[in-house]
């Protein structure tokens, strides 16, 4: 290979692009670029790819006197459960605002937290809740029922034993 | 061996071993006691700890009106939670099955532990406060200006990570407070879902979610979430402070010292006898060490004259306000105790849950929209805070109180209005309700985008562009609007924690409180 000597420079003719510049560039976005992808592992690890959390599902026996419009709300668990001529149905107790447990109140549930108000199926009748509380899913096992907190149905689906 | 040589010898270790502490002192120190301004000089620049500060000080910036201290207070105060909080962590246990005990050997078993726990969150308190009162400082008095502008930003970063250490601390003493102020934080972060399932793409696109993930850990509050908390409070966020700290200091330095009018000499007249010219003419350099760089540093192109020796003149004074931090500190932990409620119980929200005072204020804007009050407006506030140096380019009230058009009648003006436009929206909402009450079936969407917390933003800024106009200065309009927020940020604040009951619900008074 030979090399064309160009045509001579002055110092204050110098070449366009210089090629200590392009070396130096070339090697600080080399790092720079190093240091992105370095930063896309740092920041996968917090996000935990398994939830400690433990599970949602739990089995139930509903009290043989639970009749329509009354409510179920097992001990520990974020469920309020419904029996009527259609079925039995689950709403979540976990406010839609900011997460706050709601409480039975007249004709439904109320937040403690900023106030906002449910209705019995879950419909939002007052206060800041963007969302109405969503119907969980469940299943009948044998005379018992099984609910999953994690799982939402669309409002409306009952189930029978 | 000469018997003489070693007598000697050994007379001349003795002699050395007598001088160690001496020489010991005079090595440490090596300019010897500050008793003249050549020896003063070196006291500061000779020593690591006390370079950030220039050897001489303007007697503007040492007048105690110019800043109150409340720069320094707040340090002092961040070095209070540093010292106590690291005691405490001798026997604090970030795990949910040990941590509220842990808290609690703290109060009643660890010695001076209750007193420690107590000093650390007064001090943490003493923190927020002076860091506002702080940047109301450097606002009004418009210290904000070139060449301060990136100070503004760090100091911004500051009040951030302030805010942050204080929410962090919140839940580690993993008490009922704590447990479902965390869970209502939590879902702050994950707010964003307000708007993205509003407009039905969160299967695609969930900040929110992710926000909530990475705080917690999990899906729910539980022990990943304390971990995460207590890393962010005891290493994270102090590493963060800290570095910002340094830069904060460092710029004040860099910028040519405290902000001070034009005319800070011609107003200091009477008290040149106390200083005298170092440079009789003007000096043609910068003090920059490295001279030969051309350029000039942001530095006046003035000699420092009115100057004093940092030592004693700055030193004292803050040491002053150094003691003046703890003894509040001390006094406020004398008399009152750091809350501590039963055990956290995921199953039985508190009622009213709240947050510390200072975040009461958005939970007031967060209980009429999750997301525009604890994430939109913050935001625009941040923004609209960091803004402020780069619209207001104006020369005019640099380093006055209230200075630059409008001054201190417009301030008042704007308390007024601030107060009152809070109020006003407050009572209507409080007295008739919002849009869900009076029209049931409007989408989500508006409810975000139309709600109390909006309108207040709204009203502020209709007001301060109407200040930009009237007085022809952006100088004015930010004067408006810091004044206003500030007035709405105490409003809000107020009915948060003396005006809220449980379910939210306003009451005249806690007495008022329904018995359940």
């Amino acid at each position: 290979m030979t090399l064309h000597p160009g045509p001579t420079r002055s110092r204050l003719d110098p070449e366009p692009v210089p090629r200590r510049d392009m070396l130096g560039l070339a090697s600080l976005w080399s790092t720079a670029l190093a240091m992105l992808f370095g930063m896309f592992g740092i920041a996968r690890l917090p996000k935990a790819a398994v939830l400690s959390s433990p599970s949602k599902k739990f089995r139930v026996t509903l009290p043989e006197t639970l009749g329509p419009g009354e409510v179920f709300m097992p001990a520990g668990r974020k469920v309020a459960l419904f029996r009527d001529a259609e079925g039995v149905y689950a709403v979540s107790t976990v406010c839609t605002h900011l997460g706050c447990l709601v409480k039975q109140a007249e004709g439904g549930f109320e937040c403690p937290c900023h106030g906002s108000k449910f209705s019995a199926d879950g419909t939002v009748t007052k206060g800041p809740a963007p969302q109405p509380l969503p119907w969980l899913k469940v299943t009948a096992a044998g005379g018992a029922f099984t609910v999953d907190e994690g799982e939402m149905v669309p409002p409306g689906t009952k189930v029978n034993a | 061996m000469n018997p003489a040589t070693t007598n000697t010898a050994m007379q001349e270790f003795w002699q050395n071993l007598r001088a160690a502490p001496r020489r010991i002192y005079e090595t440490a120190f090596r300019s010897g006691k500050p008793v003249t301004d050549r020896t003063r000089s070196s006291f500061v620049f000779g020593n690591l700890f006390l370079h950030l500060h220039s050897v001489r000080t303007h007697l503007w910036s040492l007048r105690w009106s110019t800043t109150m201290g409340l720069g320094i207070a707040s340090t002092a105060a961040f070095l209070i939670t540093l010292v106590t909080g690291i005691l405490l962590m001798f026997y604090y246990k970030p795990y949910p099955d040990v941590a509220y005990d842990s808290i609690k050997d703290i109060h009643f078993v660890v010695p001076t532990g209750r007193f420690m726990r107590n000093i650390h969150r007064w001090a943490a308190n003493v923190m927020v406060v002076t860091v506002i009162l702080h940047m109301a400082r450097a606002f009004y008095t418009a210290a904000y200006r070139r060449p301060r502008e990136f100070n503004w930003l760090i100091g911004l970063g500051l009040l951030i990570t302030t805010l942050g250490l204080s929410f962090t601390g919140y839940l580690l003493p993993w008490d009922q407070l704590a447990y479902w102020a965390i869970t209502i934080g939590a879902n702050i972060a994950q707010s964003p879902r307000e708007v993205t399932d509003a407009v039905g793409i969160t299967e695609y696109f969930d900040p929110g979610g992710l926000q909530r993930l990475l705080l917690l850990g999990s899906d729910e509050v539980g022990s990943e979430s304390l971990i995460r908390f207590y890393l962010l409070h005891v290493m994270i966020l102090p590493l963060v402070l800290a570095a910002l700290m340094g830069v904060h200091f460092w710029r004040i330095r860099k910028d040519g010292g405290l902000a001070k009018p034009e005319d800070a000499d011609a107003r200091l007249s009477g008290r040149e006898r106390d200083t005298y010219p170092v440079f009789t003419e003007q000096p043609a350099k910068t003090y920059q060490l490295a001279a030969i760089v051309r350029g000039k540093t942001e530095v006046v192109n003035r000699g420092p004259e009115n100057t004093v020796p940092s030592m004693p003149h700055l030193f004292y004074a803050e040491l002053a306000v150094l003691m003046l931090t703890m003894l509040v500190c001390l006094a406020l932990a004398l008399v009152s105790d750091a809350p501590l409620k039963d055990i956290a119980n995921p199953n039985i929200p508190e009622n009213p849950a709240k947050a510390p005072w200072y975040f009461l204020g958005l939970q007031e804007l967060v209980s009429f929209s999750a997301f525009m009050g604890g994430i939109g407006i913050p935001t625009i506030v941040i923004i609209g805070l960091g803004l402020i140096p780069y619209l207001d380019r104006e020369r005019t009230g640099t380093g006055v109180w209230f200075g630059g058009p409008g001054g201190w009648k417009l301030v008042r003006q704007a308390v007024a209005y601030g107060l009152g436009a809070c109020l006003a929206v407050e009572a209507l909402v409080i007295r008739f309700g919002w849009l869900r009450e009076w029209f049931p079936n409007v989408p989500q969407l508006i409810v975000t985008l139309i709600n109390p917390a909006t309108l207040i933003t709204l009203l502020y800024g209709a007001y301060s562009v109407w200040l930009v106009k009237r007085y022809q200065s952006a100088r004015a309009g930010a004067l408006g609007l810091f004044t206003c927020f500030l007035c709405g940020f105490l409003v809000l604040t107020i009915i948060g924690t003396w005006f809220r009951g449980p379910n939210w619900v306003f009451y005249w008074s806690p007495s008022d409180w329904p018995r359940h």
